[in-house]
């Protein structure tokens, strides 16, 4: 749609007045917004602030992607959602909110998860792209989806008190290619190497400041006005509250579209990330109904915790605590007469512990309670406090 | 002497520590005696081979080395070294299922 088609009500020109008296602005981007067409990848921690600020911007058809939904730890951070919306699908969630905000935005949902074989459909009627995913498989799926179809990605990404801020594949207006996620990244951490948000936790206003920004970036990307921060990558360390901004640059070694790129369509981001080579080579498992049925039995084995001491004070099952980093210097306090089960917070420390045990001392007899202590709690003991 | 900024995510490997300082003079002496004094670093930084990993980017001022001289790019006094992995946010990996 061309700017001379786009016009207002006599509402929306009250609603964007604080837009449109800014000089630098004015009513030419309120109607680049209006025409622009934005798609929000997760409505998450990150994705909460975006869609809010886009939509009372008043950009005027927004894409939101997201399969999850509403969960009562979520409330800590992600201000789209109330507890009355808890167990609704987030894009259902997301649409009453945005619609009571502002109901000149046209929404567009999709309550699925993005993978390899919708991404390019998805992406393709929109102009540009807000990054708010937690999850490595996906940034790189949304990075080379944005770079096969030309879209600028405005990218954001935290974790406990560090966030980061860039746009990625930008064409500046002297018709410069901007770098991407690949340029930066080239290829993801192993699984396991780095904690999620999910063990590692995130504090609740980091996103709104971080999602806040990348809001402002996407404005910025559909209006022209200002400089992006294409080439440029911004950090934030809300623990010294200290920020900084980088100067990157496209690689010729990029895959996608480097010097001689090898990534022609979209690929398995799964596997290109490791996970799933930890799938192929499972560690022996039980779950919770299992053990729980071993506890009531009166079983003999031993029931070790890796989770961290912090998290092992809100809520434990009796386990012995040997966190993580410190199991194999503990290798002697571990049974080998009786089966062992070790668990964490959702599985995925208690897997390495075991691997790392078994590879390093040959243990036979260790089980993954699958689903870590969430899961236990859900099935066997509700009462206790989940985080 | 230079300083290095450790993020979040390596700090429970520094001693909490956010700033280190180092006299060494390039950065892969830096990285080297970083991993001297923080051996649960190691692993972090560098991959098999001994090179930094590739999802570790180190900054010396506002410059990737990567745009500068690697490894050997120097270290003045007043230069601050920034160590950035990449995050990707919430989701447990073994929760994920595409």
């Amino acid at each position: 749609m061309s700017l001379e088609e786009i016009h207002f009500s006599r509402e929306e020109l009250a609603r964007y007045n604080r837009h449109i008296i800014i000089p630098e602005f004015g009513l030419e981007s309120q109607k680049k917004l209006k025409a622009a067409k934005v798609l929000v990848v997760g409505s998450g921690g990150l994705g909460s602030p975006v869609l809010l600020y886009l939509a009372a911007a008043g950009v005027g058809t927004i894409g939101i992607v997201d399969f999850d939904v509403v969960d009562d730890s979520n409330l800590q951070r992600q201000v789209l959602f109330g507890v009355h919306e808890i167990g609704n699908p987030k894009v259902e969630a997301a649409r009453r909110r945005l619609e009571s905000l502002n109901p000149h935005v046209q929404l567009n949902l999709y309550n699925t998860h993005l993978n390899a074989q919708n991404a390019l459909d998805i992406i393709k009627d929109y102009d540009v792209i807000a990054d708010g995913t937690d999850n490595f498989p996906t940034r790189y799926l949304v990075n080379d989806a944005s770079v096969l179809l030309n879209k600028p990605n405005v990218y954001a990404s935290i974790f406990q008190f560090e966030g980061q801020v860039s746009v990625f594949n930008y064409v500046d207006k002297q018709g410069k290619l901007g770098p991407n996620y690949r340029d930066l990244y080239p290829t993801p951490p192993p699984p396991g190497l780095v904690p999620s948000c999910a063990e590692g936790g995130v504090l609740g206003v980091l996103p709104g400041i971080i999602g806040s920004l990348q809001a402002l970036e996407v404005i910025k990307v559909i209006t022209g006005v200002g400089e992006t921060l294409s080439g440029r990558f911004y950090i934030f360390d809300a623990m010294n509250f200290e920020s900084r901004t980088f100067n990157i640059q496209r690689r010729d070694d990029n895959p996608i579209n480097g010097k001689n790129p090898t990534i022609k369509e979209l690929i398995d981001y799964e596997l290109f990330c490791g996970m799933r080579a930890v799938e192929e080579k499972p560690v022996k498992a039980i779950t919770v109904k299992e053990l729980y049925d071993w506890q009531v039995r009166g079983e003999k084995f031993q029931l070790i915790d890796v989770r961290e001491p912090h998290e092992y004070d809100i809520v434990n099952i009796g386990a012995e605590l040997i966190p993580l980093a410190g199991i194999i210097e503990n290798e002697k306090n571990i049974r080998r007469d009786i089966p062992v089960v070790i668990h964490c917070k959702v599985g995925g420390r208690s897997a390495k512990a075991i691997k790392e045990l078994e590879e390093k001392f040959g243990f036979d007899n260790l089980y993954n309670l699958k689903g870590g202590i969430l899961a236990y709690i859900d099935e066997v003991q509700p009462e206790l406090t989940k985080y | 002497m230079a300083t290095v900024i450790i993020p979040t995510p390596l700090r429970k490997f520094t001693n909490n520590t956010a700033r280190l300082e180092t006299k060494a003079i390039n950065i892969g002496e830096t990285v080297h005696e970083l991993t001297l004094n923080f051996p649960d670093l190691k692993k972090h930084l560098l991959d098999e081979k001994g090179q930094i990993r590739s999802f570790i980017n180190i900054f010396v001022g506002n410059d990737d080395i990567r745009n500068l001289q690697q490894e050997n790019t120097t270290v003045k006094a007043d230069t601050i070294i920034s160590i950035i992995p990449a995050i990707a946010g919430g989701l447990s990996p073994e929760n994920l299922s595409l």
